[in-house]
């Protein structure tokens, strides 16, 4: 009786002690040391969607309702989907022109190509992966479409093809990652009539940006979204107002999969807490399981 | 008092049962809009909010509410308190159709159905849905081989494949039970360790890296009060005894399990300062006192009184909060608490949604029904025999 009591609480203490998060410091990031990026500078777009057309182009995307041309489409906040991988919003500065018209700021927004992406780590069969080259890239063959990526991504970009009922796939830029691969631009960055977005390494972007910021300190806030924020990513944004103005989610700026893959490797790293549980449960059952005293449990 | 675990004999067609099937109908035609229209057509699941009601509740959920099968495990075959086998067999059984059913419901869920075997060929070690996946699988396995000799008792005679599988898998019958423990712990656990990856979107009432842990300390305090809520209700419909000289028992275990989740829970909350947070109003908040005060709090101080504790009825409405409790704390994490800040509007369930998880949960009480009828399951003696 005692045995099974002490036995009981070994159970419990073991499986907490499986449960506990661990320290954070054993991980390590598999960033890639150098990739490809884009700079956003959002005082240089002037709304166009070119982009967005370059982009519908390059990836095949169907025709959208409204024409590119069109700027409508601006009066409402959108968000990528499974048919437009970008996106371009209007925000009001606050500023009026000479001709006392409100000043717009445009915000291009797609995936930001994460250093360490969420995505990547939540996504159960390796779907998707962080190239060398920046690019987040989404492999179909091997996709469930369990939509855990969707559920990571803290800039909530990915969309879902959510009808097609038997081969959905999850939606987002690619990158153009042939382009990249025959050494050219992605299409939005090609297109781009004011060289709002500037195509390179991430460190010669992130000297760029310092540079323009420290230039012209007034037409800028200083800040590089891209730079820190979810541990970094390969898209940078340098902008004329605070970005919580301009739509940006405030990211924390610990990569995110940090913690869960520090949970999960402190916990389950070689299998030795199943194994020591299977230990304690197989050695309580040898010493728990004799005859019974035929004593009746307390009520 | 017990007899030997038998088939029971009692009529199958009774209203009850037409009822599940007329449900069982219902999700059957959801599920059909699910593979013609696609998940967009028979869900209201969003870019923003990819995950809803199926993973809420049939999945995650359905996990969790059946613990009953691993608890109750432990305690008769691995601790060796024998007085509580009589109510093993019932909670595997509800374990293992609870488990078949969650792969069902993930298997509906996921956009290429046809690709779920997918995660055996490509690993990914970092994911902890990858880990849930692999322990789900391997212990919806372990479940029908536990199950073995329950349908070879009465039909191992009759096939001899049963009878001679029966035979094999009972000499490695200890490692089978011994492994189910282990898994659960492993995936009850990642379970909670899923949305850790999402602080920006979790409601902080329920995001902590503590999630893990109490995902697994609810898990385990849920199990004998679900085990109490089945029971019950089977012994009621089937006209049984209603075997509280175990179930009182068992409830005294649930106030050490749910004392210490809550109490975990509670600490975890003042520690990192949302407290406040639980009393604004919200309806999140309002979900979470629901969650905290009356799905957990309040039963576990009844539970304190032997009178509630010998009471039927009262160990009924007690064990029920509890389940309620959890199952509203995983709805509450993967629904409610879930709030991304593109979502242009709060996710609720489309009718489709409901109906495939009614269905779901009729065509697991239904088969129950089946189990029960067919195999012996359940050794609580007939009412008649009890006043004779």
């Amino acid at each position: 009786m005692h045995l099974t009591r002490r036995g009981f609480l070994a159970f419990l203490g073991a499986t907490a002690a499986m449960s506990q998060p661990a320290p954070a410091s054993a991980w390590v990031s598999k960033a890639p040391t150098n990739p490809f990026g884009c700079l956003v500078d959002v005082t240089r777009c002037i709304g166009c969607r070119k982009c967005e057309m370059a982009c519908n182009q390059v990836n095949h995307l169907p025709e959208p309702k409204t024409r590119f041309d069109d700027p409508c489409v601006l009066n409402t906040k959108r968000r990528p989907t499974n048919t437009a991988y970008t996106v371009v919003n209007s925000y009001s500065t606050g500023k009026l022109d000479t001709q006392s018209k409100p000043v717009p700021s445009f915000v291009k927004i797609q995936c930001m190509h994460c250093q360490d992406p969420a995505c990547v780590s939540a996504c159960i069969t390796g779907a998707l992966s962080k190239l060398e080259n920046g690019t987040v890239h989404y492999d179909v063959s091997r996709c469930i479409g369990c939509r855990y990526c969707m559920v990571a991504c803290p800039f909530e970009i990915p969309a879902y093809d959510y009808h097609d009922p038997l081969t959905p796939q999850v939606r987002k830029c690619t990158f153009c990652l042939d382009r990249l691969k025959e050494g050219k631009p992605p299409g939005c960055a090609s297109i781009c009539p004011t060289e709002a977005i500037t195509f390179g390494r991430r460190d010669t972007l992130l000297e760029v940006a310092r540079k323009r910021l420290a230039e012209s300190p007034g037409r800028y806030v200083d800040h590089i979204y891209g730079e820190h924020e979810a541990g970094g990513t390969s898209w940078l944004y340098i902008a004329g107002q605070p970005f919580d103005r301009l739509g940006f989610l405030d990211v924390p700026n610990s990569p995110l999969p940090q913690r869960t893959e520090s949970i999960q490797h402190a916990l389950f790293g070689y299998l030795w807490s199943p194994a020591v549980l299977f230990g304690v449960l197989g050695l309580s059952m040898k010493l728990g399981n004799r005859p019974d005293k035929g004593g009746k449990e307390k009520v | 008092m017990h007899t030997q675990a038998r088939p029971i004999g009692r009529p199958f067609w009774t209203p009850g049962v037409l009822v599940m099937i007329g449900f069982m109908a219902a999700g059957g035609l959801a599920l059909l809009s699910r593979y013609t229209g696609g998940l967009g057509f028979a869900t209201n699941l969003t870019d923003a909010t990819p995950w809803g009601l199926w993973i809420g509740i049939d999945v995650a959920s359905g996990v969790a509410l059946a613990a009953g099968g691993f608890t109750t495990a432990a305690l008769a075959h691995i601790f060796g308190r024998h007085a509580y086998e009589a109510v093993t067999r019932p909670a595997l059984l509800t374990a293992a159709l609870g488990y078949t059913f969650v792969a069902f419901g993930v298997f509906v869920d996921i956009g290429r159905s046809w690709a779920i075997w997918k995660p055996m060929l490509y690993q990914n070690y970092n994911s902890a849905l990858f880990e849930v996946a692999m322990c789900v699988m391997t212990y919806v396995t372990v479940l029908w081989i536990e199950m073995v000799p329950i349908v070879a008792e009465r039909f191992g005679s009759r096939f001899r494949l049963l009878g001679w599988l029966d035979r094999t898998l009972g000499k490695f019958m200890w490692v089978f039970i011994i492994l189910g423990v282990v898994l659960s712990c492993m995936h009850q656990s990642s379970l909670g360790t899923l949305l850790v990856i999402a602080p920006t979107k979790l409601d902080p009432l329920w995001y902590t890296p503590f999630m893990p842990l109490l995902f697994l300390l609810s898990a385990i305090s849920v199990g004998y009060p679900m085990v109490i809520v089945e029971t019950t209700i089977a012994t009621t419909s089937l006209k049984l005894d209603g075997e509280m000289e175990v179930l009182t028992p068992l409830s005294r275990f649930t106030i050490l399990t749910l004392g210490l989740y809550l109490a975990v829970k509670i600490a975890d909350l003042v520690m990192r300062g949302q407290l406040g947070r639980a009393f604004a109003g919200s309806p999140a908040s309002l979900s979470f006192l629901v969650e905290l005060f009356i799905g957990g709090v309040v039963p576990w101080f009844m539970l304190l009184s032997s009178k509630v504790r010998r009471s039927r009825r009262a160990l009924f409405v007690v064990a029920s909060c509890i389940v309620g409790g959890v199952l509203l704390n995983r709805i509450n994490v993967f629904v409610v608490g879930f709030s991304p800040r593109t979502a242009a509007h709060p996710y609720s369930p489309a009718i489709g949604e409901i109906l495939v998880t009614l269905g779901a949960a009729a065509t697991i009480m239904f088969l129950y029904r089946v189990f029960v009828s067919l195999t012996p399951v359940l050794s609580a003696r007939n009412m008649e025999e009890v006043s004779r």
